[in-house]
This record gives C-alpha cells, sequence and structure tokens, in this order.
C-alpha cells in the first residue's frame, strides 16, 4: 500500500465520519493494536460508526480501495480475531449506539452489537428470563463480540452456546448490502440459514447491526456441588454417572491438581492439595428437583472417591464455591507474565484421555501448563504461562500447542470450542477439516467478499500462506 | 531514555493479559469512548514507550496526563496488575522528559508544589489570604463586576464551592495533645496534610471532637506536611520521597496507636510510601511500618464507638466512595455503617458511588472539561437518590461535589460534607 493512495482514502474517510469519529494519533492506533491473544498490529486508523448507513458507506469505499477493515468489540478476544493483521482500519463496533429492547411476550432480545453481555444478562433476569450463554468475559464482552466468535462458556452442555440464541441478524455484507437474516420466530426454514453461518464467521462475512436472541424462562433455584477427588479419572468416572441419573448440569466445571495448588497457595481455602481434580457442579430448574438432584450428585461424587465434598444452597455459600474457580485467573498469573489460553475440546467420554495428553506434553516440553474448563462439555482450557521474551521457552510452547491441537483433533474433538480460529490457530485448519472442508469455507468466504477487505487473513490460511 | 520507563514499569505492565475486565470500571473510558482512555490501552502505551514504539512526549504524555488515577481499574483487576505503579512510573518518566522545556501552566503548578505544598505555615498564610477575600467580600465584588472574567471559569467554580475559612485561631496546633474525654482508650496521632489544614481545617476540628468524645486522646504531630500525592501525581518523585521522608520521621516521633488520616487521598498515599523506596530496605521497612498504624478516621471511631449521636432531623443522604479510600484503603463499609447508625438519617446508595466524581487530586483544575463531564454524570446519579447531603471522605471530593451542586444549580436543596463533619453535627458537637 503506497503512502499516496492510502492518504487519499484517509482523507475519505473524513467524508463518513465526523472527525472525532477517526482515531489516527499514533497512540490511538496502537490502543487498537492488540486483543487479549499475543499478537499486535497496527492499524493506519480507527473509526466508531454510529449508524449502518456509515459503515455501509465504509465498506463501499474499502472495496474501491481494497482497504482492509477490522470490525472489533471489546477485544477480549483470546485467538487474535479482531487484530489488524494488515493494518487497514479498526472498526470499533464497542461504541456503536446501545439498543436494547426486551420483548417478554415473545421471549426475545432485540440488541445492537455494542450491548455488552451482562447487559443483556440483568435486563433479561429482570423481566424473568434467562440469556445463557455466559462466557468469563460478559462482564466486558459485547454481543456483537459474542456473535462473531460464538461465545460459550460453562453453560453450554445444558444451554448450548451463542448460536443456540440468535434467530436473527442485521447485518452489512463485505459488498455493502444491508442486509436481514432470520427473523423473530423460533421456527424459520425460509431459505440458507445464514444466520447460523453468521454467528462465528469471527467478522469475516459482514458487520453485525442489530441482533434478534431467544430468551428461554430463569431458572428457579439453583445448587451448587463441589467435590476434589484424589484421582482425575474418577471426577471423570462421576460426571458420566451423574449425566447417566439423568441429570444435565447446568455447569460441571473441573480444575486439575496445579490450578488447585496455585489457587491454594493464592489464598487458602481449605481446598485438598493431594487432589487431582476438583469439579463444581451446578445445577438448575425448580426448587424441588434442584434439591433432589444436588443430593444426588453429591452421593454420586462420594461414592466416586471424592475425599471433599462441599454443597451450597445459599447465594453466599455458591459465591464461595464459585470463587475457587474464579481465582484460577490471578493465583496461575503468578507462574509467568504470559498467559497462553487454549480451549482445545474433545468428546466428554474422552477428558480423561486428553488430561493424560496434556501430562505428558506438560512433561516433555517443561511447562507451566495448567488445565481448566467445561468439564460437562469437553471443552478444556489447557493454559500455559510462560514470558514472551524468553524466546528458548516460547519455542517450546509452540510446540506444544501444536501438539495440544493434534491430540484434541485424534481423540475426535476440535481445534476451538469457543474461542475462534482468529489467527492463532489457521494454520492448523486443514489438520482437522482436511483440504477441501476448508476449501469450501473458503469457497463462502470469496463468494461474499470478493475483494478481501472483512477481516482479511483470519479463520483460514491465505491461499499462498503454508498450512501445516 | 526510555530504558528507564522499562526498568520502572515493564514488569508490572507486562502482567496484563489485556482481557479489558478494568473497561466497565473505568470513568475515563466511559466518557471519552475510546481505548486509549482506558487502563488497559494506557498499559498497553506505557509498555510501547518503554519499548521505544512510541514517544513519551507526543504519544505517552496524553493520555496518562488525562488518567484520574482513581484506580478503580485495579480492585477489579483479575490479575492484580499494579496500575497505580505503573501510572506513577510513567508520570514521573513525562516529569523528566518535560523538565527541559515546561510550559507555562506547568511551571506555575510546579513552583506551588515546590514551593509552598512543602511548607504547612506557608499555606496557612494563604487560607488566611483566602478568608480575607471571603469575608470581605472582594470575592463576591469580583464576581459582580464581571471582574473576574479573566480569571477562567475553572477558577470561578473554586471559588464558589470553597467552604467559608474559619478564622486562624481554630486551626490546630501542631505538637499539641487533645485529651480523651472520659477514659482514654487510645492515643492517635492526626495527620493534617495540606489543603485541609490550611483551608477545610473545619474538618479537623470535627475530627478531633468525635475522636475525643469515643476516648481517644488527638496528638497533631509538629513537623508533619503534605502527603507528596499531589506531587506523586505529576511526576515529581524525588519531591515526594523527601515529603514522605518528613512525615515517616514526624509520625516515629509521637509513638501513637494509630496514625488517624481523614482524607482518602492523603491516606492512600502513605499506605503505599513504601514504592517510594524500593531501593531502601531501611526506609521501606519504616515506610511499611507507618502504613500499617495508618486508619481512616471512619475505621477508628468504628472501633472505638459508638458515637454520642443526639436526636436531629430526618434526613437522606448519599455517600460518595473517595478513589483511594476505597481503592488503595480498601476502606468503604465503615463510613456507610457509621451513617446508618445515626438517628434519623437514611442512606440512599446512589448508582456508581463507587465511581470517581472527576476531582482526581488536581485533575478538575488540569483537565476541566473532561473532569466535568464525569461530574455532572456524577451529579445526575445524587439527584436520583433525592439527598440533601452527599458525604466524602476526601477533600478534592467534597469540593468536587460542591462545585457539581453549583452547576446543578441545587446549592439550596443539597449540600457536600466531609463524613466527620456531617457526624459531629449529629453528635451535637
Amino acid at each position: 500500500m503506497g503512502m499516496e493512495k492510502q492518504a487519499v482514502w484517509l482523507k475519505d474517510l473524513f467524508d463518513i465520519f465526523p472527525k472525532e469519529r477517526v482515531l489516527t494519533e499514533l497512540a490511538d492506533r496502537h490502543a487498537y493494536s492488540f486483543d487479549a491473544s499475543l499478537g499486535e498490529y497496527l492499524p493506519v486508523a480507527v473509526v466508531q460508526p454510529q449508524s449502518k448507513e456509515q459503515i455501509q458507506r465504509l465498506v463501499r469505499l474499502a472495496n474501491s480501495h481494497r482497504i482492509p477493515l477490522y470490525p472489533r468489540g471489546s477485544a477480549s478476544s483470546l485467538s487474535g480475531g479482531p487484530l489488524p493483521l494488515y493494518g487497514g482500519v479498526v472498526v470499533d463496533m464497542s461504541a456503536y449506539p446501545k439498543r436494547l429492547t426486551i420483548d417478554p411476550e415473545n421471549m426475545l432480545a432485540i440488541a445492537t452489537p455494542s450491548v455488552i453481555t451482562a447487559e443483556l444478562h440483568r435486563k433479561a433476569e429482570e423481566a424473568g428470563l434467562f440469556y445463557p450463554p455466559d462466557p468469563s468475559s460478559s462482564s466486558v464482552s459485547t454481543l456483537g463480540g459474542n456473535l462473531m466468535e460464538n461465545a460459550g462458556g460453562p453453560k453450554g452442555l445444558k444451554y448450548g452456546t451463542t448460536k443456540d440464541y440468535v434467530i436473527g441478524l442485521e447485518v452489512v455484507t463485505p459488498t455493502g448490502e444491508i442486509i436481514r437474516t432470520g427473523g423473530k420466530t423460533v421456527k424459520n426454514v425460509t431459505g440458507y440459514d445464514l444466520t447460523r453461518l453468521l454467528v462465528g464467521s469471527e467478522g469475516t462475512l459482514g458487520i453485525v447491526t442489530e441482533a434478534i436472541l431467544r430468551l428461554i424462562p430463569k431458572p428457579r433455584a439453583r445448587r451448587t456441588v463441589m467435590a476434589a477427588f484424589p484421582r482425575f479419572e474418577d471426577s471423570g468416572y462421576a460426571l458420566t454417572r451423574i449425566l447417566g441419573a439423568q441429570i444435565l448440569p447446568s455447569a460441571m466445571e473441573v480444575m486439575d491438581e496445579y490450578c488447585i495448588r496455585a489457587v491454594e497457595e493464592y489464598e487458602p481455602s481449605g481446598l485438598p492439595l493431594d487432589a487431582e481434580a476438583i469439579l463444581i457442579i451446578e445445577v438448575d430448574g425448580h426448587p424441588a428437583a434442584v434439591e433432589e438432584e444436588a443430593a444426588l450428585c453429591e452421593a454420586i461424587c462420594r461414592e466416586h472417591g471424592a475425599s471433599l465434598v462441599r454443597a451450597a444452597a445459599t447465594a453466599e455459600e455458591q459465591a464461595q464455591i464459585w470463587k475457587a474457580r474464579r481465582l484460577i485467573s490471578p493465583a496461575i498469573a503468578r507462574l509467568g507474565p504470559t498467559k497462553i489460553s487454549e480451549d482445545a475440546t474433545v468428546p466428554r467420554g474422552r477428558i480423561p484421555d486428553m488430561m493424560k495428553r496434556l501430562r505428558q506434553i506438560r512433561e516433555k516440553y517443561r511447562l507451566n501448563l495448567v488445565v481448566f474448563g467445561h468439564a460437562g462439555d469437553g471443552n478444556l482450557h489447557p493454559n500455559i504461562l510462560t514470558d514472551r521474551r524468553n524466546a528458548e521457552e516460547m519455542a517450546r510452547v509452540e510446540k506444544a500447542i501444536e501438539e495440544i491441537f493434534a491430540a484434541a483433533i485424534e481423540l475426535g474433538g476440535t481445534l476451538s470450542g469457543e474461542h475462534g480460529i482468529g489467527l492463532m490457530k489457521k494454520p492448523f485448519m486443514e489438520m482437522e477439516l482436511g483440504k477441501e472442508g476448508v476449501d469450501m469455507m473458503r469457497k463462502i468466504k470469496e463468494a461474499w467478499d470478493p475483494h478481501n477487505i472483512m477481516n482479511p487473513g483470519k479463520i483460514f490460511p491465505d491461499r499462498n500462506e503454508a498450512s501445516r | 531514555m526510555t530504558n528507564r520507563l522499562y526498568e520502572k514499569a515493564y514488569e508490572a505492565a507486562n502482567a496484563c493479559v489485556q482481557c479489558g475486565y478494568c473497561l466497565p470500571a473505568c470513568p475515563t473510558y466511559a466518557s471519552m469512548g475510546k481505548e486509549s482512555a482506558s487502563p488497559r490501552g494506557r498499559i498497553h502505551l506505557v509498555k510501547m514507550a518503554a519499548e521505544g514504539k512510541i514517544d513519551v512526549l507526543r504519544d505517552l504524555a496524553p493520555p496518562i496526563d488525562l488518567c484520574l488515577g482513581c484506580r478503580a481499574c485495579e480492585a477489579v483487576c483479575p490479575l492484580n496488575v499494579r496500575y497505580g505503579e505503573i501510572l506513577e512510573a510513567a508520570k514521573e518518566e513525562i516529569h523528566r522528559h518535560k523538565s527541559g522545556r515546561p510550559a507555562p501552566g506547568d511551571r506555575f503548578t510546579r513552583m506551588l508544589l515546590k514551593k509552598v505544598f512543602p511548607h504547612p505555615e506557608r499555606l496557612r498564610r494563604l487560607g488566611d489570604f483566602g478568608r480575607l477575600l471571603q469575608v470581605s467580600g472582594l470575592l463576591r465584588l469580583f464576581r459582580f463586576t464581571g471582574a473576574s472574567r479573566p480569571l477562567p471559569e475553572r477558577l470561578t467554580y473554586f471559588a464558589k464551592a470553597l467552604p467559608a475559612i474559619p478564622p486562624a485561631g481554630e486551626r490546630l496546633r501542631f505538637g499539641h495533645a487533645y485529651p480523651a474525654r472520659g477514659k482514654r482508650k487510645a492515643r492517635v496521632a492526626l495527620f493534617a496534610g495540606c489543603v485541609m489544614d490550611a483551608v477545610m481545617f473545619r474538618i479537623h476540628r470535627a475530627t478531633v471532637s468525635l475522636l475525643t468524645a469515643v476516648g481517644a486522646e488527638v496528638v497533631v504531630p509538629a513537623g508533619q506536611c503534605c502527603c507528596g500525592a499531589l506531587h506523586l501525581h505529576q511526576g515529581m518523585a524525588d519531591e515526594a520521597r523527601e515529603l514522605a521522608r518528613r512525615n515517616i520521621e514526624a509520625f516515629e516521633r509521637c509513638e501513637a496507636d494509630w496514625i488517624v488520616s481523614n482524607a482518602g487521598g492523603c491516606g492512600g498515599a502513605i499506605k503505599e510510601y513504601d514504592r517510594l523506596f524500593a531501593d531502601d530496605p531501611e526506609w521501606t521497612a519504616r515506610a511499611r511500618r507507618l502504613a500499617g498504624k495508618l486508619k481512616d478516621i471512619s475505621e477508628i471511631l468504628l472501633e472505638l464507638g459508638p458515637l454520642p449521636f443526639v436526636n436531629g432531623p430526618e434526613t437522606v443522604v448519599t455517600y460518595q466512595d473517595s478513589c483511594h479510600l476505597l481503592n488503595v484503603q480498601r476502606v468503604g463499609r465503615a463510613p456507610r455503617v457509621l451513617l446508618e447508625q445515626v438517628p434519623g438519617v437514611r442512606l440512599a446508595e446512589m448508582e456508581g458511588a463507587d465511581r470517581c466524581c472527576g476531582s482526581g487530586g488536581i485533575y478538575n483544575l488540569l483537565h476541566f472539561s473532561e473532569s466535568m463531564a464525569i461530574l455532572d454524570e456524577k451529579m445526575e446519579r445524587v439527584r436520583e437518590t433525592g439527598a440533601g447531603v452527599v458525604i466524602s471522605g476526601n477533600p478534592g471530593c467534597i469540593l468536587q461535589l460542591q462545585i457539581g451542586i453549583e452547576r446543578a444549580g441545587a446549592s439550596r436543596r443539597v449540600r457536600s460534607v466531609h463524613l466527620a463533619e456531617f457526624l459531629a453535627e449529629r453528635c451535637g458537637l
């Protein structure tokens, strides 16, 4: 991109946006050069659209000048999804006007993409309703970001993920058309399901300007059980038995021995240091049902050798149990300043095998690798704590990550359960999907975005980029 | 040059994983709506400056200067990133770069901080001059004739919001001890500070009355001075260190059970004195000893109380957290518990009471419009509570909130007072 050409379209941005919505200062550009992954790419400019028409004009400009556009929400992405890989313009959708309407009669929410996920949770609950997708970043993440990355969270097993709640979208396409997909009905088989295609497309197929989301009745009661197991395998058996007993917990979180030790050292709360696994199980629903189910979960955990079982009925006791889970982040941060958080996911039954593989990888590469995650849906979070300034260790980290991906796929799983492919995992796409599988996706991308201006360089390697 | 920043702040800045959990807590991110005005963005920019990728003065200084330093981000950070330390290192570096060619405004601020603030007696004289202006009606005359028009809008607001300065004789005496009423339960040493001692000493009076009423002997150690927080916020670490030394020495001499602070900002600064002496184990230890003894007035009153309340009119009050009282000293409960004990008083919590009011030390003077944007939003939240009294625990906040009240044209219905003053009123002291 020549300097002169760049100057031409930079000026054009000011025709579309008022000057306070175009950020070109070096400090501002750097402030939009990152997300919560490791990458760092400097955009030429940042814009903050206030209407879909502005986005439409921006997209048209981008097509005529081949400007890469990088839409983003709160940039809490762990996969590099919003990073401005080829410079261009970051489209800061977190500054888009926030509008949120709850339609209790139809149990819907209509929201602009800048609405914070937690705000939807709050507003839905006020109406006695419930929006289950709950990524741990929900206090800061935008719905737009959640939609584009198909965010999950701990409730996947029982309630599914973001894609199960999006039934309609308004989108500015990569060629600058404003289209609507789906609608306000749960049932809709009119034509291709573009809604589902767009959700999880990581910003490569358009910029969402409005979403219609399905809500469900809010469960009336919740119970939480925590159980510590001296042997990891036993926690797996307990999980299987619980599901076999016709209980579908709303969350089943697991943390491994390294997490347990880190948390207990960080803030002692009586977690058993000799345990290999801690399970946190939450059931929700009718008060009478959850009471019975929680008691049964407790009994099953004990039967399977749990050395410590804690049950919580009050909100306070529940918070106490979840605290152990919440403290993982600060506790493991003390193991190293750079955190690489993966989300390789395997079929639930293969979790013990995956744990074994992860332990081998940890030892082989001598890394601070800890594992926690959503055991109910097989979505594990192997986290590597390192220091990006240590080149030698980073090389080992890279190899370890490759092996983690390979292990997940070998065990019938997937590269990413909820963080998305973004930049970090695109070299591994063929490993999971095969060449033809990736090609089919690429064809869709090319059909939607012939000039490759919408979040270019994400999900799959460019045609000239190497694959592994 | 940038290596200094690297040494001082990189380790702390590098601990940030950029998850963004701090964004909802940041008042300037909310009011300015861009990432360079967020804690995460600022930390990243400090890193970039330390790596030499951006210029300290041209690129780093503007977003750092616009930070309120409220440290709400620290309280919500899941990784306990030490933002305060990063911010101070950046300010110090900016200050160093600026030293060669200070802007006129900077020069004046620095002159005040160097020549006036370290000297309690000079500040007191300034305070007395302020009283002269107030009682002689000169200020009003200025305003009435429009002579104050050349005065920037901000100063006019300050003049209006400043409470009446009592006569000099009402000031606490340095080196004096005020005996406990009844049985002596503890000996506490009052940290007098700068603005509080020179201008807002009615709050000190109230503080002493309350403390002695619950059985504390109150000493006002001689030799103490301004805490140095203002200096630190301007990047003047050497000056701050010097003031810290003087205070540590003064309070070591008085051998009190506790050091009592009634200014959230000063207390917070003293709590973190140890950071100023990072390379000096002896002074670090002395700083930590002092910090260990420091308590906010509300904590001591709660500990030694109950207060001898008398019956008073039904009043709705709301409490605004002082950022450094809450986020640095982690005191939020004690003031509220005390207020709930007052007969006839209903505490109506405002939404976002824990969010900065935009005062930020002298942020409101330096960045008036940015500060007022945050303040006007805050006053909306105050209005919703229907409170007639806004209570806070730091002089800067009290002034700022009074400015907000003036701006909202609500000075007949609402007033802004210090917790100690309000409690003293309700004890008939």
